[in-house]
């Protein structure tokens, strides 16, 4: 294993101080792993928290600042962050109008947050969870731990943040949030697999000229495994798997193509260009787009496609200000 | 005889980290098979923090069910992921069901099942879907029907019971936690979670022969 670090145990400590040292703007709690900005929450908005394992930065901390989160939490590498630090980050931007969770759908997250959520409950903080469920590579939900949460998350931290800073509550927010996750759908396809520093070595290993299908963002392996063939066929394939689930709607998509980690942007960018040809023919508008790394994989090389429908409401509110370390705009 | 008091039941936690750290390199390979490769790091970091916290409890002259609480509270605040919820949710309702200064064997049974239903309600997990639960029921049941009233020849039983569970996940699709994402593809790769279930058990064996002995 080769990386950049000192010790894999101080792994994600050493990053959060990094983050404080580029970012004066924000405040992070090296005890609790906790980011939040400096400038506290406004009396009377809806503070956000969302979180999570480490290993998908810029996810969440990268996202936290005016029009976005209020808080992330940042658990071991993969690993859902403890009930009792995600209290203290609900504590941190409770404003009198309560707290919005936002959750990826695993099993360790769902448990750490309801647990936070209960602690919080008894201290008077009113919270709502919201689940980010939109891997569609995750089938036969009943018997699994249902669709992952996956790219759909900064699309839904990104509209419930602009929700809260125009002044809605908690259950606006909590709804835009929900109607967000409802509207995206994702899949993603690995190269190579990640390596969790622990660990030292890759999560699994591929033959050169195969990739694994409906990766995760955690390094297990994805359903199945499948020849590596040119971009353009396996973008059909991953759109064809994420429109199949997607709701029917006139209105037009957030297009979002992150990099898993390891994927140089000029790879990115030929799946972008894939993406906009083929929804071209199918006939579905791309309102807006991100290409680059946002929701990854410590350094798994590979791609995950997200598309969420939205109307003339979501979209307003995806173009309102944001100032965060990973999107700045208005 | 036997038994358990807080001083066995410190020897358990003791045992149970020091079993954890041992086998961490093992926890972390079944997990990078069929999960995130985190299992291993998490519990070993966890149960360090827990058995501190147990030496200050045991030290503050708690009983042993208010220990019992006092671990699965550490572990929940240290672990991390679903297991630190998990154990530690198990752990403090168990302690909450454990009345008295000792517990015999059916008393300790009574206080496990407890804390497997605690477990179970948390992770809406059932014996056979490849988690924790398939090494944690099997030991509990072998610990209530233990023809025995000597705690750690039925903890014996018990650590036996949960390893032939553990073995028997090998088989199995995972239908809970990370591993159900690989639907048929978990076939053939023994639970991370019920392996460290085993150990626990294992330890808990380990702690009353030793003290017993």
């Amino acid at each position: 294993m080769k990386k950049l670090l000192n010790d894999p145990e101080s792994a994600v400590a050493d990053a959060l101080a990094g983050l404080a040292a580029s970012r004066p703007e924000l405040m992070v709690d090296q005890e609790h792993r906790v980011v939040t900005r400096r400038a506290g929450v406004r009396p009377g908005k809806v503070g956000l928290v969302s979180g999570g394992g480490s290993g998908h930065e810029p996810l969440h901390s990268g996202y936290v600042g005016l029009g976005m989160l209020d808080a992330a939490c940042a658990g071991e590498v993969f690993s859902a962050p403890t009930p009792d630090r995600i209290l203290v980050a609900t504590r941190a931007v409770s404003a009198g109008a309560g707290v919005v969770h936002i959750v990826k759908n695993y099993t360790g997250d769902n448990l750490s947050f309801d647990m936070a959520a209960e602690l919080a409950r008894e201290e008077g903080i009113e919270v709502e969870k919201v689940l980010v469920d939109d891997d569609v590579a995750v089938e036969e939900s009943t018997w699994s731990a249902g669709r992952r949460g996956t790219g759909a998350t900064v699309v839904v931290e990104k509209v419930a943040g602009a929700r809260a800073e125009a002044g809605g509550d908690l259950k606006a927010v909590a709804d835009t949030a929900r109607r967000a996750d409802a509207m995206s759908r994702s899949f993603a396809v690995a190269l190579r697999a990640g390596t969790v520093p622990a660990a030292g070595r890759p999560g699994f290993d591929l033959p050169e000229d195969e990739i694994e299908i409906g990766v995760g963002i955690h390094g297990e392996p994805g359903r199945r495994r499948g020849p590596l063939r040119p971009a353009r066929a396996l973008v059909a394939d991953m759109l064809d798997a994420v429109l199949a689930d997607l709701p029917e709607t006139s209105d037009p998509v957030v297009a979002v193509v992150s990099g898993l980690g390891a994927t140089p942007l000029l790879e990115l960018y030929v799946v972008y260009g894939h993406v906009a040809e083929e929804l071209a023919r199918r006939g579905v508008a791309i309102a807006r787009n991100l290409v680059g790394n946002y929701v990854t994989s410590l350094d798994m090389a590979g791609v995950s496609i997200t598309l969420c429908r939205a109307d003339a409401e979501l979209l307003r509110l995806w173009d309102a200000p944001v100032d965060t370390p990973a999107l700045r705009w208005g | 005889m036997g038994r358990l008091d807080t001083t066995t039941a410190l020897s358990w936690i003791r045992a149970a980290a020091d079993a954890i750290t041992a086998h961490e390199a093992e926890l972390t390979e079944l997990d990078t098979a069929i999960g995130d490769g985190d299992h291993g790091a998490n519990l070993r970091r966890g149960f360090s923090t827990a058995a501190l916290a147990a030496e200050r409890s045991a030290a503050a002259g708690q009983e042993p069910g208010a220990f019992l609480v006092d671990v699965g509270g550490a572990l929940i605040s240290s672990v991390g992921g679903a297991s630190g919820p998990l154990y530690g949710t198990a752990l403090r309702a168990a302690g909450k069901a454990l009345p008295g200064p000792d517990a015999d064997t059916a008393a300790l049974a009574a206080a496990l099942q407890a804390g497997l239903d605690a477990l179970c309600r948390l992770g809406g997990a059932a014996v056979g879907d490849k988690t924790m639960v398939d090494a944690f029921a099997p030991a509990v049941t072998a610990l209530q029907s233990a023809a025995t009233d000597d705690l750690s020849q039925a903890a014996l039983l018990a650590a036996d019971a949960a390893e032939a569970g553990m073995r028997a996940t090998t088989p199995l699709r995972a239908r809970k936690g990370r591993a159900s994402y690989l639907g048929e593809r978990s076939i053939g790769h023994q639970d991370p979670g019920a392996t460290s279930t085993a150990l626990i058990f294992r330890a808990l064996a380990d702690a009353l022969t030793s003290d017993h002995a």
